[in-house]
């Protein structure tokens, strides 16, 4: 039997989650980019950079991010129980990092030391991972629990790091402007790389039929704006055609609109639950068993025509 | 040990939503939210169309993926296979929501009633303001469940500990019983018939058994 259509069960199809809005959206994008800025800002300083402009930032960044997440949640003023559960839950790792992660950051900008500065960088670098981790670890959404959806978060939380720090360094001179335009390069061509390979697997593992048009939709357009513009103004900017700086700049701002962008999408509209399914139509009477049925999925039946 | 299982017979069941209603009337829940659902599904193509019925609900998983994620631990899971929420302690972040492969969770945010802002008389009784802005789910009725170690009824067997849904099913399509109990119906009826679980593969352990056609 042919499973074309289903009909009065839309319950059963996978739906776009409705539960976390733009300020929970808002905490993955704000959160990434600062733990990002802070982890390449700490390092940069080995170079000879400036830590307090970048470092405000950073954790301005993050602050605006929980905040926004604060107001999204059911009982705010019960939000120090999000500390309970350390053993596995990621939720309550992200706060205890972002805790340790402010008392270090401030420490860092009051005294300057490099040993503060460093931490305060792993802490970000802690920060952005626990944040892809909160995302990998629901399994209700098959978008974020897709085993390549780890690395691209970090990937471009990483990358608008190093984009924010590129148009902070317009303010500061004496810092290597080279090595750090290629590091940016390196990580613009990474995050395509985890991008192309999250897609790719989406597609070939099974992701319900909306996330998979939603991150389609998106892909031409991230290729363009958020790797190849970038990459080529990185590339003038080498071959002396214009101000390696301001390329960088200009790139840097490229990579954090659309990763913003990706992580904004990725949370409020690539976010479709697993939906329901049948492994087997039960027996009516003297008949057979009818086939399975998971509609809503591409290449399984049921999907809904 | 004990575990709590249900077994729903998709072979009986005839989408009557006695149970939907029934779970309604035995915890309050606000319109929009149903913590039983029948879902009626029309597939194939005509002629050859088939019509089924799935009651769905949480599961009560082995490996509770809402419990793994909670950060609060106001989600847990008991000793008897029952996955409970404390109310006191959820902060309404909705990370269990997401983490359930289910679609078993829901959140109020505001008071919400049958006929407009103001409840009728039963909704006014029974209206617990401890259930707003917290995830809440199908407890398999865990008042009862909890009511058979002092009465030591046994639950799936004695009504008055039994999940009411389960009373209520006119075709006795729903079983609920302890899987660790040799004599229990739930287990008898599973090593008679063919089953799965949804989502099997996801790793989480459901508590609830689909039986689809006799062994």
């Amino acid at each position: 039997m042919k499973i074309r259509r289903v009909t009065n069960s839309d319950r059963m199809m996978p739906r776009a989650q409705t539960n976390w809005d733009w300020r929970a959206a808002a905490n993955f994008v704000f959160g990434g980019s600062g733990g990002g800025l802070l982890f390449f800002a700490a390092l940069a300083t080995l170079a000879g950079a400036g830590f307090i402009a970048p470092g405000v930032i950073g954790l301005a960044l993050i602050a605006t991010g929980l905040t926004c997440v604060w107001f999204e949640i059911g009982r705010p003023f019960r939000a120090l129980n999000v500390y309970l559960h350390p053993s596995s839950s990621w939720m309550t790792r992200e706060a205890t990092v972002a805790t340790v992660l402010f008392a270090c950051g401030f420490a860092s900008l009051w005294f300057q030391a490099t040993a503060l500065i460093l931490l305060t960088g792993l802490l970000g670098l802690a920060f952005v991972y626990s944040q892809a981790r909160i995302l990998s670890t629901n399994k209700g959404i098959p978008a974020w629990r897709h085993r390549r959806c780890l690395p691209l978060v970090v990937s471009t939380g990483l990358t608008e790091g190093a984009g924010l720090l590129a148009v902070l360094l317009l303010w500061q001179s004496g810092v290597p402007i080279v090595p750090f335009a290629l590091l940016l390069l390196a990580l613009v061509v990474v995050r395509y790389l985890a991008w192309r390979a999250y897609l790719d697997g989406l597609s070939s593992d099974g992701a319900p039929a909306g996330s998979l048009a939603v991150l389609g939709a998106m892909r031409d357009r991230f290729l363009l704006f958020g790797h190849a513009a970038p990459a080529l103004l990185i590339a003038i900017g080498l071959t002396g055609f214009a101000s390696l700086a301001w390329a960088a700049a200009f790139a840097g701002v490229a990579v954090v609109a659309t990763g913003w962008q990706l992580k904004y999408t990725l949370v409020r509209r690539a976010a479709f639950n697993q939906g329901l399914s049948l492994q087997h139509l039960p027996v009516r009477g003297a008949g057979a068993p009818g086939p399975a049925l998971k509609p809503g999925w591409p290449g399984t039946p049921g999907q809904k025509v | 040990m004990t575990r709590f299982a249900m077994v729903v017979d998709l072979r009986r069941c005839v989408g009557c939503q006695t149970c939907t209603a029934a779970c309604k009337h035995a915890n309050a829940t606000p319109p929009g939210v149903q913590w039983r659902r029948v879902l009626d599904i029309e597939s194939g193509e005509f002629p050859d169309v088939r019509r089924s019925f799935l009651p769905m609900a949480c599961m009560h998983c082995d490996e509770p993926p809402c419990e793994e994620v909670c950060p609060t631990t106001a989600t847990k899971k008991r000793s008897d296979g029952l996955v409970s929420i404390d109310y006191e302690l959820c902060i309404g972040c909705a990370n269990c929501v997401m983490a359930c492969p289910y679609d078993a969770r829901s959140i109020v945010h505001e008071a919400k009633f049958a006929y407009g802002d103001k409840p009728i008389a039963s909704e006014a009784i029974r209206f617990d303001p401890d259930r707003i802005n917290v995830s809440t789910k199908c407890t398999f009725c865990i008042d009862r469940i909890d009511l058979a170690h002092e009465t030591g009824q046994i639950p799936g067997v004695d009504p008055d500990v039994t999940p009411a849904c389960v009373n209520s099913c006119i075709s006795g399509a729903m079983q609920f019983g302890d899987l660790d109990d040799p004599d229990s119906n739930v287990l008898r009826l599973l090593s008679e018939t063919q089953h799965f679980r949804m989502h099997e593969e996801l790793g989480t352990g459901p508590g609830v058994y689909y039986v689809w056609d006799r062994a």
